[in-house]
């Protein structure tokens, strides 16, 4: 007794607030250089959320600033509906507030932990109050209000709050100081590059101490607010319900057509009768025991899965498209966005693009971009089920090498949307292993994978092609003069082996001694009406026969002839010059015909 | 094959090369030529003339693609520049051929390595080694001290030369061409070819030519071409042994296989460039223990490349197995001056006498 009594005394509740100090790599705090990133990604996202709620194009300004060896200001700036001076020390100043916990649907922010968390280490490291304002309309004076929080109780510290003149008509700008250092700063732009493709509408503007970076907009729709929707029999927890009931003044069965979705009165009436309960009884007087026996019948029922259209916001095939065409120059780029689907009740959507080639470094793994409703995953890249799905892909039946993961110039992007996107822990970093979300991710990604094979091995024809125009038209004549003058004699002839081997139109361009010649053999079987475009620096004044057109911008000439050229007959034109530039043939199909340039 | 007789087989295989360009091309086809295969898979013993050879697994190389196509070109280009050097006698280094194609245009060759590969594909093709083609390698050969008279073509005529009173202390230096060397006469009884110079000179110092009637070849570690060459004229021309002493460590027994049994990179040359006949006369691991030698201890990799001997067919002998095995079971490595430890007449009073008595040379 007495030990229990010694026990009793040291027993007592710890606040959300104490136990966050005390844990702070549990929401992504656990060094200076990642609580930049998660501070930046945490105010991000509500002002996305708010942008979207406000349904306004999101103008989004970030900055951080050295301003003392190991201390940095950060500011987040938004042009969001603001917040009213009430409610801001609540949202910043007290662990656990916030909007969107009890809504069932997609958003970014979900537990309202994470930009009082922010507050909170700048409390702990700094020991500066963290400073907001905000303005909620033009008719409206804006507040700036200094902030910390009470650690032992959890509750907001007002430690000022007054107006304050400020020029922007609506938004919020929060600015927090603690100790860091810049060296995520490479991390950091690519998860607002990240953040950026994946909300196209955004535009960001970041100032890294006197560096300057802006990710524009491709679009300017603003996006559909996800509408909530009530939960899903199958996707309820026994608190949940418990909660429910007890706020309930409906009869059971009432309360289950109001309460959830996808619940009408038959189905209503099928729970109640599984659960021993009468239809008509009080909700909010059933013991323990009696909810326990109607959640078990509740997800015992068949139910029709739960509406996803209006409750997920998924990106569009289109914007990810035009996102990924922004921050990377590609060859190839694809987007699938799959069906709608549902796990354990909650329901959700993959969207998946695959690029290839252009300026994506040719050697080394796939760049894999993760995303859980348009927030990029950074971080345990190694621990989520996206990355696992990739890997199980068989990559190489799309005639893509693999070490695990797929490897070459390739970019693979993966967004889960969800109402409740299973992470495997609280920092949000990588997405749990559920195998309705693997499955859809594998299928998404197989389809992707056939469209980017059926390319490559386009690509790859095209590129013999001309491999093998290049080898006769430029190589061959000239192993043929060099053989020719070794055996003694005379030249050998090799257009035959190209008029054999080609069965095209050929233009053909070469400089030599000051003198510039196109020719053109028609080795087709019919007779082509083209128009053949010359690009260069070169007048060609002197050109016979005469260019149709001549046009000139910035130093370059775009001469123009037009021909009629018949079967098995050789057109050309010389004029004085230095050759290069750029040789096009129109007015017949491109597999008939072929350009090279012979200085090259 | 007398010079002229070699200069006239290489201008006529060249010729052969180019006059079938021609008429593939008159043809109305696109030029192309067959080599060899030229990777360790297509490497067959050929057990009359006991060396490693290519098999006869054949790539075809059409102009049909731009790499091709530049590849037939330069040999074009290579082929009329060798033609210019026989009708001009010249001769030029595989450097220096290297140079010259920088005004070859798309002919001209990206690196070294490139041109040497090219003129190996010609020696395969036309079975002219390059020496008829008037191209040497860069490095110069080695050098031989000892009882041997040869008669040497230079530029300035024809030179007879005793290798011991001729030359100076270093020796007679080893042609890069020794197609031009006549094999006067000989009082040997033997040759010794060395890995290390300090070894050479050790036993010169010491006067075991004299003594033994020895001729020693400096091999300079892995041996250029022309000193292989020359351990085989002298070898077939004098039917004399040929010993190969090394360091005693697994790199150094590569140096012996080279010797005697040819290597991947000149497989097409073997039976020119290789010895059969010569044995390896040490330092073998059993010496390490026997005399009780300043070791080192294996590296990783040196244990990596005695596994690899071990299933590699040139080692495929019984005793090559049981000195291997016993190097892996001793774990240790002695260079072949480490007989210096037991002072600098052992090698030359006890250890050569005994290692060629127990062999039968002596």
């Amino acid at each position: 007794m007495v030990l229990a009594d010694e026990l009793a005394k040291q027993q007592r509740s710890i606040s959300v607030a104490e136990f966050f100090e005390k844990n702070k790599h549990l929401l992504g705090f656990d060094s200076p250089t990642r609580g930049v990133i998660t501070t930046i990604k945490e105010a991000v996202d509500n002002a996305l959320d708010a942008c979207e709620e406000a349904q306004v194009l999101p103008d989004i300004f970030i900055s951080i600033k050295k301003i003392s060896s190991d201390i940095f200001r950060i500011i987040v700036e938004d042009n969001g509906p603001g917040i009213i001076p009430a409610q801001v020390p609540f949202v910043f100043g007290k662990l656990l507030y916030g909007s969107r916990f009890h809504q069932i649907r997609q958003t970014r922010g979900q537990q309202g932990i994470g930009i009082s968390a922010a507050v909170l280490y700048a409390q702990l490291t700094s020991g500066v109050p963290t400073v907001i304002i905000s303005r909620t309309g033009a008719k409206e004076p804006a507040y700036r209000c200094e902030i910390q929080i009470k650690i032992e109780t959890n509750e907001p510290d007002i430690i000022a709050q007054q107006p304050f003149e400020w020029d922007r008509i609506h938004g919020t700008r929060v600015q927090i100081e603690f100790k860091s250092t810049m060296s995520a700063k490479k991390k950091l732009l690519e998860y607002l590059r990240y953040t950026s493709i994946v909300n196209p509408h955004a535009r960001f503007r970041v100032e890294l101490d006197d560096e300057s970076f802006t990710f524009d907009r491709v679009s300017h729709e603003i996006i559909a607010c996800p509408v909530a929707i009530q939960p899903h029999p199958h996707g309820i927890e026994f608190g949940q319900l418990k909660r429910m009931a007890a706020a309930s003044d409906l009869k059971v069965h009432e309360f289950l057509v109001e309460g959830f979705s996808r619940v009408g009165k038959k189905i209503a009436q099928e729970i109640c009768d599984k659960a021993g309960l009468k239809s008509t009884r009080k909700t909010k007087d059933l013991s323990p025991d009696e909810l326990k026996a109607l959640l078990g019948a509740m997800q015992a029922v068949a139910v029709p899965a739960p509406p996803t259209t209006q409750c997920l916001s998924p990106i569009g095939e289109d914007l990810i498209r035009r996102g990924l065409d922004k921050e990377f120059q590609m060859d190839f780029v694809a987007a699938r966005t799959r069906p709608s689907s549902v796990f354990s009740g909650h329901p959700f959507m993959i969207e998946a693009a695959i690029g290839y080639g252009g300026k994506l470094p040719p050697e080394g793994n796939a760049i894999i971009l993760r995303f859980a409703n348009r927030v990029p995953l950074m971080y345990q890249q190694g621990a989520c089920a996206i990355t696992s799905c990739i890997s199980n892909v068989n990559w190489k039946s799309y005639n893509i090498s693999q070490q695990g993961l797929p490897t070459g110039p390739i970019l693979i992007l993966v967004h889960v949307a969800s109402t409740n996107v299973p992470f495997t822990s609280e920092s949000k970093d990588a997405i749990a292993s559920i195998p309705e979300i693997e499955k859809e991710i594998v299928l998404a990604l197989q389809d992707l994978g056939r469209d980017l094979k059926l390319f490559v091995s386009r690509r790859d024809k095209n590129k013999v092609a001309e491999d093998r125009a290049r080898a006769v038209c430029a190589i061959i004549p000239e192993i043929a003069a060099k053989v020719s003058e070794i055996v003694e004699k005379p030249l050998v002839d090799t257009s035959p082996i190209e008029g054999r081997l080609m069965r095209k139109l050929i233009a053909k361009k070469w400089t030599h001694d000051g003198k510039v010649t196109i020719e053109l053999n028609n080795y087709t079987a019919h007779e082509g009406e083209i128009s053949l475009y010359d690009i260069s620096h070169d007048t060609a004044e002197d050109a016979l026969p005469k260019a149709d057109f001549v046009s000139e911008m910035d130093g370059q000439y775009t001469k123009v002839w037009k021909a009629v050229i018949l079967p098995q007959t050789v057109w050309h034109v010389s004029y004085t010059g230095k050759g290069g530039g750029l040789l096009e043939i129109r007015g017949i199909d491109d597999n008939k015909k072929m350009v090279v340039d012979l200085d090259v | 094959m007398s010079k002229e007789e070699l200069e006239k087989k290489s201008m006529e295989a060249l010729l052969r090369i180019a006059t079938s360009w021609y008429d593939q091309m008159k043809a109305g086809e696109i030029p192309s030529i067959s080599l060899p295969t030229r990777t360790k898979y297509n490497i067959e013993f050929d057990d009359t003339s006991e060396v490693w050879k290519y098999g006869d697994k054949e790539s075809m190389r059409t102009a049909a693609s731009a790499k091709s196509a530049t590849h037939l070109l330069k040999m074009a280009y290579v082929i009329g520049f060798v033609k210019q050097q026989l009708l001009e006698n010249r001769s030029s280094t595989l450097r220096e051929m290297y140079y010259i194609s920088e005004g070859w245009k798309r002919a001209k060759f990206g690196a070294q390595e490139e041109s040497n590969f090219l003129i190996e594909d010609l020696e395969i093709i036309s079975e002219v080694p390059r020496e008829g083609f008037h191209l040497h390698p860069e490095e110069n050969g080695a050098s031989i001290y000892g009882p041997m008279k040869i008669r040497e073509e230079t530029r300035r005529g024809m030179r007879a030369i005793h290798c011991q009173d001729d030359v100076g202390q270093a020796g007679y230096t080893i042609p890069n061409n020794v197609e031009n060397i006549e094999f006067v006469e000989h009082d040997a009884q033997f040759v010794i070819a060395l890995e290390t110079g300090g070894m050479y000179d050790r036993l010169i110092e010491n006067g075991f030519d004299e003594e033994y009637n020895a001729i020693l070849v400096h091999l300079k570690g892995q041996p250029a071409r022309s000193t292989r060459r020359m351990l085989n004229k002298i070898s077939s021309n004098w039917n004399l042994p040929v010993l190969v002493f090394t360091d005693g460590d697994p790199w150094s027994y590569r140096i012996f296989a080279s010797v005697a049994y040819g290597a991947i990179k000149s497989a097409h040359m073997s039976e020119l460039l290789a010895t059969p006949k010569a044995q390896f006369l040490g330092l073998q691991p059993s010496d390490i223990r026997d005399y009780n030698l300043p070791s080192d201890k294996l590296t990783d990799k040196d244990v990596e490349a005695l596994n690899a001997e071990l299933t590699d067919p040139r080692f495929a002998t019984e005793y090559w197995k049981k000195q291997i095995n016993l190097q892996i079971e001793l774990g240790l490595k002695s260079e072949q001056q480490a007989f210096a430890a037991r002072g600098l007449d052992f090698v030359t009073k006890t250890y050569l006498p005994a290692r060629l008595s127990e062999m039968g040379v002596i």
